[in-house]
């Protein structure tokens, strides 16, 4: 597969403040990547840096096979779509997407074309002669990408597009953007900070922090095989149960009992404190937990449903894990379980480092 | 006005009666200089105007022949000219001259701050201290004029106060130096405030700076430039101090303004009753804003109302 | 994995800044502007420090050959208006008083006003603040004479209160609008909290809002200070020969017409009369930005 974006040794610094710290990412043609983190993390400065808007300390951008570092915006054949939709406000929907081929001179026949195509498959013909004021927010959204489609560019970039939606909106217009990207089989780059937009949406999710890149790898792997505790911390939800302890060889000992995680595949022999996590939904209870390699008994102190299923929460070693069930499983506060896990399906870190062992 | 209704409705309106009353006691110099000021003394303006009044006021009612009077008369006819050259010439020399300086200034520029203060500075001294300096620059025998002819370029001519035809531009120049700074102070507020985001995208879209400083900045900057264009106009309506630092009116009638004309009329012309006549018509322009924002805020609120349907 | 070629002179880290021609540009038209923002006060200065040989001699823009105060000390106290030769200075005392009177007072009426407007409405109140609203774009010449007349009926016509009072109705629109505009954007639970606290309209106003009003009141000063400080027309009209202002005499000081006119020294009083508002505006900053636009925002 040829690589569409290509990001080397990328790094931003305002002042001494470094933004961007030697990033690599190499994208593949048609890839959706999505970039996920807390704000502040530096997602939105590095979309800003691929889309030529800001100019970039050190490294290098390739897009298509053509090194755009020095380029301007409109010259490196991407699309971009805004939180605040940034659609101008004084131009009608047909004006909005076609003024920036206007104004590159392209034949008006070409122009009408490409808005005609990209109207259609967005589906605002309706809105065309309507302006941005008289629109709903999911409309203006989609004409907003609808700006980025008649460029007719290899790459969209999108910048938090579905942050100002509700939340009913915003699922649907997720989905929306899924469709499009299997239809168009554009390389996508997409910025947002809510992980079930990265989750659904993503090939591949790079995960950051103060600028660094934490783990560029496929949802499943991410969410399955976190590199590290903050990776492992900030995807999932409720998020993963971490129990402290104490390793020696494939000994786990928390508070006097010694679990053997004997399944789990470690990268290479480790021992010292570590910190066995644990999703709750790989912690079975009743007779399920009887099938698991490690199984233990707790009270349960709080229970929440949450209509398809229930989070309980009881405690490993006098630490407080949460659980999750089936709805139809009958437990209250008080009740004294037993509870079971895999730990082939757990993750393991060094309490020191936070990576994964 | 809508703003006002709104925050009434949002209030339920309750009882408080001892608040009230106190409330009208404290707001007393207000209702005194609101309907003293602003209504009574403008009813008696109007009133007088159709009188024959001359160094003291009296009752004898004349009619309008005040103003048939004031519209036969070249010094008032030209005042108005004057006013409508001077008020229209200021505002869009005032308006694209403060723009380009504020779109100029929102270039990251280096020293922002020192250039805001002297392009700003002007506007803190009065208009008679402004009149008196240009003036002095204006001057045929010392000013500008003298000093580029002792360059060697002896044909130079720059004295407009001396001719008729031109001294009403060298008041609007010092009018402009005086003012053009607040216009790019709000201006560049304004530009400032338009979303980061639509730059963002103007430049993905590959929209020439300035076109995206033409065509979509500016239009969404109605608020700013209202604020500007209300207060550059305010200015115009009441020019008086300048035109009587710089020229007293003259050359001839060539810089009289309205508002020179009712002093002169109250004072060394010792006409009262024409005076008051040119008084209200120097009313009618804030009449006609008045009108034309209230036809803007209807057709705003009925726009609104298709929107939201 | 890659295909592409990396060769060397590739466009790497930030992009080269080069002083374009429309950088340039952006300079030449700022620093050309600025030198017709600057040249008034530069010929003001230079002319206030020559003597009058050398202004005829019609270098106006040359720095003094024979630097020299005297304009200034005549400027200041002997210049003529007429037949009165004091220079500036009662003019410069006159408006000192005008001003430290007008100031407090218009500002603490308006205050009164805004707040009054914004948390105590009564029958009439919104009405009255149109009639005041209306107020802030009326031509003074349209209230000046019946305002003369009244005046002058209860003997307040050509005083120094007089003046101020003067001062206080028409800085009454904008600065009541700026109140008002600043109370009704404080969160409304403050005064309910003061309600229920059992305070009335004064204990509100003087415990909660006259401690929160700092910011808009620093705008108003402002505001104020140089509006009254550079105010003709009311000087002229309402003042008298007692309390005329600086503008005014300044005014009379330049254009006299007996004897020659001493450019150096109509300089130097015209520095001298834009000195408060001056260092008022040098001092404050962006405050003084964000009193113009205050004043110039409608409700």
């Amino acid at each position: 597969m040829a690589t569409s974006v290509s990001i080397r040794d990328l790094s931003l610094n305002f002042g001494a403040v470094k933004v961007l710290e030697k990033l690599n990412i190499e994208v593949e043609q048609g890839e959706f990547i999505v970039l996920l983190g807390p704000s502040g993390c530096g997602k939105s400065t590095l979309l800003n840096c691929i889309a030529g808007l800001l100019d970039v300390s050190d490294g290098q951008i390739f897009i298509s096979g053509k090194n755009v570092t020095w380029d301007e915006p409109k010259d490196r054949g991407i699309g971009m779509v805004f939180q605040s939709y940034a659609l101008y406000p004084q131009m009608t929907v047909e004006r909005n997407l076609s003024f920036g081929l206007r104004v590159a001179r392209m034949p008006s026949a070409e122009v009408d074309a490409r808005v005609k195509r990209a109207s259609e498959i967005l589906q605002i013909e309706p809105l065309l002669k309507r302006r941005p004021v008289e629109l709903a927010g999911g409309q203006r959204q989609r004409v907003a990408i609808g700006r980025a489609l008649v460029r007719d560019v290899d790459v969209f970039l999108f910048d938090e597009p579905l942050s100002n939606l509700d939340a009913k909106l915003r699922s649907d217009l997720r989905v929306e953007i899924k469709r499009l990207h299997q239809r168009l089989k554009n390389t996508m780059i997409y910025v947002t900070h809510d992980q079930v937009e990265a989750m659904t949406l993503a090939d591949r999710i790079a995960i950051m922090r103060d600028g660094v890149i934490q783990q560029l790898a496929d949802p499943h792997t991410i969410y399955n095989k976190p590199d590290n505790l903050f990776v492992a911390g900030f995807i999932g939800s409720p998020s993963m149960n971490f129990v402290k302890g104490t390793l020696k060889g494939s000994d786990f000992t928390v508070a006097g009992s010694t679990l053997s995680l004997a399944g789990y595949g470690f990268k290479a022999p480790a021992s010292g404190e570590a910190i066995l996590g644990i999703r709750p939904e790989h912690i079975a209870i009743h007779d399920d937990a009887r099938k698991m390699p490690i199984a233990l008994e707790t009270e349960i102190e709080i229970v929440e449903p949450m209509g398809a299923d229930t989070v309980a929460w009881g405690k490993i070693g006098g630490q407080q894990v949460s659980l999750r069930t089936s709805a139809d499983v009958t437990i209250k506060p008080g009740d004294r379980v037993l509870m079971g896990f895999d730990p082939a399906r757990g993750s393991v870190f060094d309490a020191a480092s936070g990576q994964r062992l | 006005m809508t703003e006002v209704a709104l925050a009434a409705q949002a209030q339920p309106r309750r009882r408080r009666r001892r608040g009230s009353l106190q409330a009208i006691l404290a707001t007393t110099p207000m209702i005194i200089a609101a309907v003293g000021v602003f209504v009574i003394c403008i009813l008696f303006s109007i009133f007088w105007s159709m009188t024959n009044s001359k160094l003291f006021p009296n009752f004898n009612f004349i009619g309008l022949t005040q103003y048939q009077r004031l519209w036969g008369t070249d010094r008032w006819i030209v005042s108005v000219q004057n006013v409508l050259v001077f008020g229209s010439i200021s505002l869009i020399v005032g308006l694209v001259f403060g723009y380009l300086l504020a779109v100029f200034m929102d270039q990251r520029i280096r020293q922002e701050d020192l250039f805001r203060s002297i392009f700003l500075y002007p506007f803190a001294m009065s208009l008679v201290v402004t009149g008196l300096v240009w003036q002095w620059m204006y001057d045929p025998n010392l000013g500008i004029q003298s000093a580029v002819r002792s360059l060697g370029w002896t044909g130079f001519t720059f004295a407009p106060l001396i001719h008729e035809s031109t001294a009403l531009y060298g008041v609007i120049v010092g009018g402009v130096w005086n003012g053009v700074g607040v216009t790019m102070a709000i201006l560049l507020a304004g530009l400032r405030g338009v979303d980061g985001e639509i730059w963002k995208a103007a430049k993905v879209d590959g929209i020439p700076t300035w076109r995206t400083y033409l065509f979509i900045a500016l239009p969404m900057m109605r608020g700013a430039i209202a604020t500007a264009f209300v207060l550059q106009l305010t200015g115009v309506v009441r020019v008086f101090d300048i035109v009587v630092a710089m020229t007293g009116g003259g050359p001839g009638f060539s810089t009289q303004v309205p508002a020179l004309y009712v002093i002169q009329h109250l004072t060394d012309r010792v006409n009262v009753g024409q005076g008051m006549a040119a008084a209200t018509m120097m009313l009618a322009p804030v009449m006609l804003l008045i009108v034309l924002r209230g036809l803007f805020v209807m057709r705003a609120e009925s726009r609104a109302k298709r929107g939201a349907k | 994995m890659t295909t592409m070629t990396m060769g060397a002179g590739d466009p790497r880290g930030p992009k080269p800044k080069r002083m374009t021609a429309s950088r340039i540009g952006v300079y030449a038209f700022l620093i050309i502007s600025a030198l017709f923002f600057l040249t008034p006060l530069w010929v003001m200065l230079v002319t206030s420090f020559k003597t009058m040989d050398e202004v005829r001699q019609g270098f106006l823009f040359n720095w003094p050959a024979n630097f020299t105060f005297d304009p200034w000390i005549k400027a200041w106290d002997t210049a003529c208006t007429g037949r009165y030769c004091d220079g500036l200075k009662p003019g410069f005392w006159n408006s000192v008083k005008i001003t430290l009177l007008s100031v407090p007072v218009s500002i603490v009426v308006a205050m009164i006003n805004g707040y009054a407007l914004s948390f105590w409405r009564y029958k009439g109140s919104e009405l009255l603040f149109s009639v005041l609203v209306f107020g802030a774009f009326v031509p003074y010449q349209v209230v000046i004479y019946p305002l003369i007349i009244g005046m002058s009926k209860v003997g307040l016509f050509a005083t120094l209160p007089g003046i101020v009072i003067v001062h206080t109705i028409f800085g009454m629109p904008i600065l009541t609008l700026l109140y008002r505009n600043y109370f009704a954007a404080l969160p409304s639970e403050l005064f309910k909290a003061g309600r229920v606290d059992g305070a009335g309209f004064w204990g509100i106003f003087f415990r909660i809002m006259l401690p929160m009003s700092v910011p808009v009141s620093i705008v108003a000063v402002i505001l104020q200070t140089t509006g009254i400080w550079n105010d003709f027309l009311f000087g002229l009209v309402f003042a008298g020969r007692e309390n005329m202002p600086m503008t005014v005499q300044l005014n009379n000081i330049v254009q006299t017409t007996t004897g020659i006119r001493e450019y150096n020294v109509n300089m130097a009083a015209t520095i001298l009369t834009a000195a408060v508002p001056l260092v008022v505006y040098f001092v404050s900053g962006k405050w003084f930005v964000r009193g113009i636009a205050a004043g110039a925002v409608k409700g």
